[in-house]
């Protein structure tokens, strides 16, 4: 048994199978996207400005005449370094956070609980925004509002699964052979409840990506000329009826990706078998 | 105390030890505390097997855990081997755990199962701190898989790989990697089959001679404990109702008569009449000032409700806690 043959299993069903080989084609654009882009991002052309799409241009061109399909896979790395790093992040503080509180308990897990069930109580996108109207906007405090409102479902995963697990025998059997905390932590809980809240990331990435979006379309995320599909979509919106493609094809990039990502991460529970283990958060 | 037996001849002398547990916080819920172990005092004399019966719930298995500090006393005291254990510090403790080492109930759950066999058998030297080359990892795994009766085979073997007779001789063998003198034995064939039940406790049996050890052998299982034991400790409602000396000697505690004589006897030609018990269990939370016996008991008088009764010596190592013994 190794850590990826459920990663195989996963991408021999269907939709796992699918939504990898879109997965993997956006994050090569991503990585390789100044050798994938035809053009450059950020060269205006006013005058080809809002060309419709074609063989010059096969997404058309923005309201400055830049090349969108450019713009798109270059957005891509923005859209996802954000999401990813954000999302790890979160999870990293998430599973110290939990793992302390679950396993020690006391004062310290009610003070994580009252603060993690505090900011569960409202939508991500409420806590993101709050977070950046504090720390105004840009990539960096996007990425820190995004990891800082994903943390109460990570925190409350991982803490569910160390107070399950800490009750398992084999955590008194090494406590009885001499082990201390920081042991059984990380050699035996950390290890066992790893599975669920990684698998819980990889769907919040997702989400994650539709959040950078949304401060992109407020105009909070990046700032230009850094492409960023949200971003990309509200300049859109003042030419949706001259030039329906610039809001169109990054909404489409946008909704490809997550959708492929929900539908991985659905095949990846099932490979796993651990339905029931991220429903008790 | 147990006079009887000299006391620098027990590896374990167990003082006055109570636990208390709590719920409710006081708050929305009226705390309650309740006794799980009750003022228990005991001898466990070395290279002798003690077992502890009762019903479930008696606190045989808190006992066991008080016993190798996984769990603080409220009151009382445990030394081992002359060490008192709640005054010894992390690091200290840590060396005497090399010394007690204790075989659960459940060895399903016993095992990580991330681990293989071969890395759960090393785990002990890795949290002594005691590292090993890959060779002298390999004979040691080698050894108390062997010592055990298990195949080196099944050393790349995961735990659900295995039956569980094979991971309970796993946990017995994670158990002696440190080669402790003291093994706490909580219920560890409960949750195997009769036939397995059988090997594994041969496989007990010959350990403690090979290797000289004390047992504490915790169980609900009468006739193993009888045949197991060379001395049989009985609690109930976290108290020690009457210790027997040896497997032979008739208990003259109600209690004990009673959970002795419930043993079901497979030959129908020699079924006698049991007697049964009548009242209830009283709440663990209940404060009973007498015997905790008193609601259960055929021979209960006015002085078990108003005193407890003390530990008393019958003579050769029979104790008894009781008013009114039986004759």
């Amino acid at each position: 048994m190794t850590a990826f043959a459920p990663i195989r299993t996963a991408i021999r069903s269907p939709r796992g199978g699918v939504s990898a080989a879109v997965l993997v084609l956006v994050v090569a654009c991503a990585l390789f996207a100044p050798l994938v882009a035809p053009y450059a991002y950020d060269i205006q052309n006013l005058p080809g400005a809002n060309t419709e799409p074609g063989a010059a241009h096969w997404m058309g061109t923005d309201e400055f005449g830049r090349d969108l399909m450019s713009r798109i896979i270059f957005g891509a790395r923005t859209s996802l370094s954000v999401a990813v790093t954000a999302i790890s992040i979160s999870v990293a503080a998430g599973l110290t956070l939990g793992a302390m509180a679950g396993y020690f308990g006391g004062w310290f897990d009610r003070a994580v609980t009252a603060v993690v069930d505090l900011t569960w109580s409202f939508p991500e996108i409420l806590i993101a925004l709050i977070l950046i109207a504090i720390i105004g906007p840009g990539l960096e405090s996007t990425m820190v509002a995004i990891s800082i409102a994903y943390l109460a479902q990570f925190t409350r995963l991982t803490r569910a699964q160390i107070m399950a697990l800490k009750n398992e025998t084999y955590v008194e059997a090494t406590t009885n052979l001499g082990a201390g905390h920081f042991h059984i932590i990380f050699r035996h809980l950390l290890p066992n409840a790893l599975t669920p809240v990684i698998v819980a990331g990889m769907l919040a990435t997702g989400d994650a990506i539709i959040l950078e979006a949304t401060l992109g379309f407020f105009g909070l995320g990046a700032q230009p000329p850094t492409p960023s599909w949200g971003a990309m979509m509200s300049s859109g919106t003042a030419q949706i009826f001259i030039a329906p493609w610039i809001i169109i094809f990054p909404g489409l990039a946008i909704a490809i990706t997550v959708i492929s990502i929900n539908l991985f991460g659905d095949a990846l529970i099932e490979a796993l078998d651990i339905r029931n283990r991220l429903r008790s958060v | 105390m147990d006079a009887s037996v000299p006391r620098d001849d027990s590896l374990v002398t167990i003082t006055d030890l109570t636990r208390e547990f709590s719920s409710g916080d006081g708050f929305m819920k009226p705390r309650r505390t309740m006794r799980a172990v009750n003022d228990v005092s005991l001898d466990v004399p070395r290279g002798k097997v003690t077992g502890v019966v009762g019903e479930s719930g008696c606190g045989k298995s808190t006992l066991a855990r008080l016993v190798l500090r996984l769990l603080e006393a409220t009151e009382g005291k445990v030394i081992f081997d002359g060490k008192d254990l709640a005054t010894q510090s992390q690091s200290e403790m840590r060396k005497l755990r090399r010394q007690m080492q204790m075989v659960f109930q459940d060895p399903y759950s016993a095992i990580d199962p991330r681990y293989t066999i071969r890395r759960a058998l090393l785990e002990p030297f890795k949290v002594q701190g005691e590292a090993k080359t890959a060779a002298e990892g390999k004979a040691t795994v080698d050894e108390l898989i062997s010592m055990v009766g298990l195949s080196p085979r099944m050393m790349d073997s995961f735990p659900h790989q295995l039956s569980g007779g094979q991971k309970q001789r796993v946990g017995i063998a994670r158990a002696l990697a440190l080669r402790p003198s003291f093994l706490v034995l909580d219920e560890p064939t409960a949750s195997l089959d009769v036939s397995i039940q059988a090997q594994i406790i041969d496989l007990l049996e010959s350990l403690k001679e090979e290797l000289g050890l004390t047992y504490l052998f915790i169980s609900h299982d009468l006739s193993l404990v009888r045949y197991f034991c060379d001395r049989v400790v009985v609690m109930y409602l976290g108290r020690v109702m009457e210790i027997l000396p040896g497997a032979e000697t008739q208990p003259r505690h109600h209690y004990a008569h009673a959970l002795l004589d419930s043993n079901f006897e497979p030959d129908p030609t020699r079924r006698k009449i049991v007697t049964m018990l009548g009242g209830e269990i009283p709440s663990p939370f209940a404060k009973i000032p007498g015997c905790a016996f008193v609601a259960r008991c055929p021979a209960a008088s006015d002085i078990c409700k108003r005193e407890r009764p003390p530990l008393t010596r019958l003579g050769d190592g029979h104790m008894i806690a009781c008013h009114n013994p039986m004759d």
